[in-house]
């Protein structure tokens, strides 16, 4: 009993009150977060950037780059003659259903082309035959170029020496939605993370609230344990979300198991805790915060492959990009949703997890600053 | 009785640069209400909070209920209520539950629904702390404090930037908590709070205590419970505050704008005389007023400043 290790003292003599039950030992866990989930239920903003922002992410870069039925190149032909020549070779060469052409005067092909509406402009030279403008930095111009120039010198006469065939192949889930999906779950698994931890911890100690809850009995490790358990109930609901969407609308198939990809989140979500924990261990003011924030996932942002493959990076960097809790935790989420992969075989990636998270754990416990 | 809180030689210096509190010692007794008077930056936060066990002190010793921060800081935190200078508790939660979940970390905390009605906050019980007066939000601060049914209430500066009125409600409930047995401990820069709220109190000024006593006591010892102020044509040079001084029941005389004040014990001796005095040197009285002496007369003599002054 609590009363046997407190001193006797004067001061206990109070008036009697209506009895309140004596509260246990995870009373102010509890309380602690629930109280975080209802302020949360009650910020507009959050519901929108945890839930709506990355849905409508998802669906905007969905369409965009949509795989195109078929893979038809634009090209267009400079109006003038020999231009509705161009046009009828192409249209009677194999390659008809896959080139689009358009016939337009020298300016306006030229502009249509410099801004990225074709691949390629074709120029008839007056002789009979045709200059290719194309822009050799742009893969697409690049094999446009190739496309148009085999149907034009095909539909002129030209015999090739060797019979050969083609077989189209689409991988289940290699289109650019399927490897979004993982990657936006990832960002904002971190984004969710960094702000919900980092950004809400330095604002209370703006609000000097972090220093009236350690004036009172609370356990501090309470305190830090309900704000990360509100961020993983967060984290559920957003997976949940984003594949559910991924599924219903891009016909996305994930092929690992529910448990997996959940228990990965819920790793990538601890082990950012951790660093937005870190990043906010000293900073004052919000402002300070939000600027660290930023400076800590931009790197992330653009090179753990979010929207894109980070193979694209040079070699040297690669051990770097992979080093990143976010690469680490993009990849496991893609071999886990995209390919199936057990737990096990994402063992490496989930102690680089693992160490950002623990090794920022520690060093917040020694800067920390509760007032 | 004993002693609940207890500081002996108490520093702290900010930055190895800034001190804020330079040798300070305190003793106060169970069911006491004891203020910290002092202007701004006097050192009262600094001190306040190094006794709360938020600031390490840089050199003295503090023991509250007989215990160290550094033993029993569990054990003291479950004994203590505490209302910071200013914070912003989260606006998004409702009075209730803002109570509640103060409530959660106390092992035998008071029923919330009872400080609620105490604090007068029954009726605002589901409205989001964020659209609270300012008086209201003030009393759920203390709410916060008594909930855990505490032995000690640290006040910062509780009353600051409130009407009238909302004053009042908080020196109720302060009065209230001290009647039930317990212990209080506020600073504050108004002296009428000071006068009719503290048992006993000190006065701090760069970071020390320059007088330590009840308001009557200090009113008394620092030169008689009455002020007589007037001013006369002619200029009241150094030769003719030396005339004032003279005169019956004058304990000490100062210059205050243009006025002469002069702290008497016994005006019915001393205005006659002064009015004696004036004839004499045919000069006129402008103006001529007597008053209570208050703390501010006190704050005044002893530091030549006003309280408020910036």
């Amino acid at each position: 009993m609590a009363v046997s290790e407190q001193p006797v003292h004067p001061a206990e003599v109070r008036k009697p009150d209506t009895p309140a039950p004596r509260n246990g030992r995870w009373s102010g866990y509890t309380h602690l977060l629930m109280a975080r989930m209802k302020e949360l239920q009650r910020e507009p903003e959050v519901i929108f950037w945890v839930f709506v922002f990355p849905l409508l992410l998802a669906l905007g870069l969905g369409i965009a780059f949509r795989n195109k039925p078929a893979d038809v190149t634009s090209i267009v032909i400079v109006a003038g003659p020999g231009a509705e020549d161009a046009l009828a070779m192409i249209r009677r060469s194999p390659q008809k259903d896959s080139i689009h052409a358009d016939v337009l005067d020298q300016a306006k092909a030229l502009q249509g082309f410099r801004l990225g509406k074709y691949d390629l402009a074709v120029e008839p030279d007056g002789r009979g035959g045709f200059r290719y403008h194309y822009d050799p930095s742009r893969q697409e111009s690049v094999l446009s170029r190739a496309e148009v120039d085999d149907a034009l010198q095909i539909a002129a006469g030209r015999k090739d020496p060797l019979p050969t065939s083609g077989v189209s192949s689409s991988e289940p889930g290699s289109r650019y939605i399927d490897f979004l999906i993982p990657g936006l779950l990832g960002m904002n698994i971190m984004n969710a993370a960094m702000w919900g931890i980092g950004f809400a911890l330095v604002e209370m100690r703006q609000r000097k609230l972090l220093k009236r809850f350690v004036a009172t009995p609370m356990r501090r490790s309470d305190f830090l344990l309900a704000l990360t358990s509100s961020r993983l109930v967060l984290m559920l609901t957003e997976v949940g979300l984003l594949l559910g969407f991924g599924a219903l609308i891009f016909q996305m198939r994930i092929l690992g198991s529910l448990v997996s990809i959940l228990l990965l989140g819920a790793v990538g979500a601890i082990s950012f805790g951790g660093l937005g924990l870190l990043t906010a261990s000293r900073a004052q003011k919000i402002e300070s915060a939000s600027g660290l924030i930023n400076v800590v996932m931009m790197p992330m942002w653009v090179f753990s492959g979010v929207f894109f493959s980070y193979e694209r990076f040079p070699a040297l960097l690669q051990p770097f990009i992979k080093a990143l809790p976010l690469t680490a935790l993009n990849d496991a989420l893609r071999a886990t949703i995209l390919q199936g992969a057990s737990l096990g075989s994402q063992a490496g990636r989930l102690l680089i997890l693992v160490l950002w998270g623990g090794i920022s754990f520690l060093l917040a416990l020694r800067l920390f600053r509760w007032t | 009785m004993g002693t609940v809180i207890q500081c002996r030689d108490l520093r702290k210096t900010y930055d190895g640069r800034v001190e804020a509190v330079r040798g300070l010692s305190l003793a106060i007794e169970t069911g006491e209400c004891f203020g910290l008077l002092g202007p701004n930056g006097a050192g009262k936060t600094t001190t306040i909070e190094i006794l709360e066990g938020l600031l390490e002190p840089t050199g003295g010793q503090v023991s509250i209920l007989g215990h160290t921060w550094q033993e029993n800081a569990r054990e003291l935190r479950e004994w203590l209520g505490i209302s910071l200078q200013e914070t912003r508790l989260s606006e998004k939660l409702t009075v209730r539950e803002t109570i509640e979940l103060f409530a959660s970390f106390y092992r035998e905390p008071r029923c919330s629904g009872d400080v609620l009605e105490q604090m007068q906050l029954s009726e605002k019980g589901d409205t989001w702390v964020g659209k609270l007066s300012g008086g209201q939000r003030q009393r759920l601060a203390v709410a916060t404090a008594l909930v855990g049914n505490p032995k000690i209430l640290f006040l910062d500066e509780p009353t600051t930037g409130l009407d009238p009125q909302s004053r009042r409600q908080l020196w109720d409930i302060i009065r209230a908590f001290q009647q039930s047995g317990g212990t209080v401990l506020l600073t504050t820069h108004y002296m009428d709070e000071a006068e009719r709220l503290c048992d006993r109190l000190a006065i701090v000024d760069y970071g020390k205590i320059i007088a330590e006593g009840t308001p009557a006591d200090l009113i008394e010892r620092l030169g008689g419970h009455h002020v007589v102020e007037f001013a006369v044509s002619g200029n009241s040079n150094g030769t003719a505050l030396e005339v004032w001084r003279g005169l019956p029941g004058v304990e000490s005389v100062r210059t205050d704008d243009g006025l002469v004040c002069l702290h008497v014990h016994e005006p019915h001796l001393t205005i006659p005389a002064l009015l004696d005095a004036v004839d004499k040197q045919h000069e006129q009285l402008l103006h001529l007023t007597t008053r209570q002496a208050s703390l501010e007369d006190v704050f005044v003599r002893l530091t030549g400043r006003h309280l408020r002054e910036e």
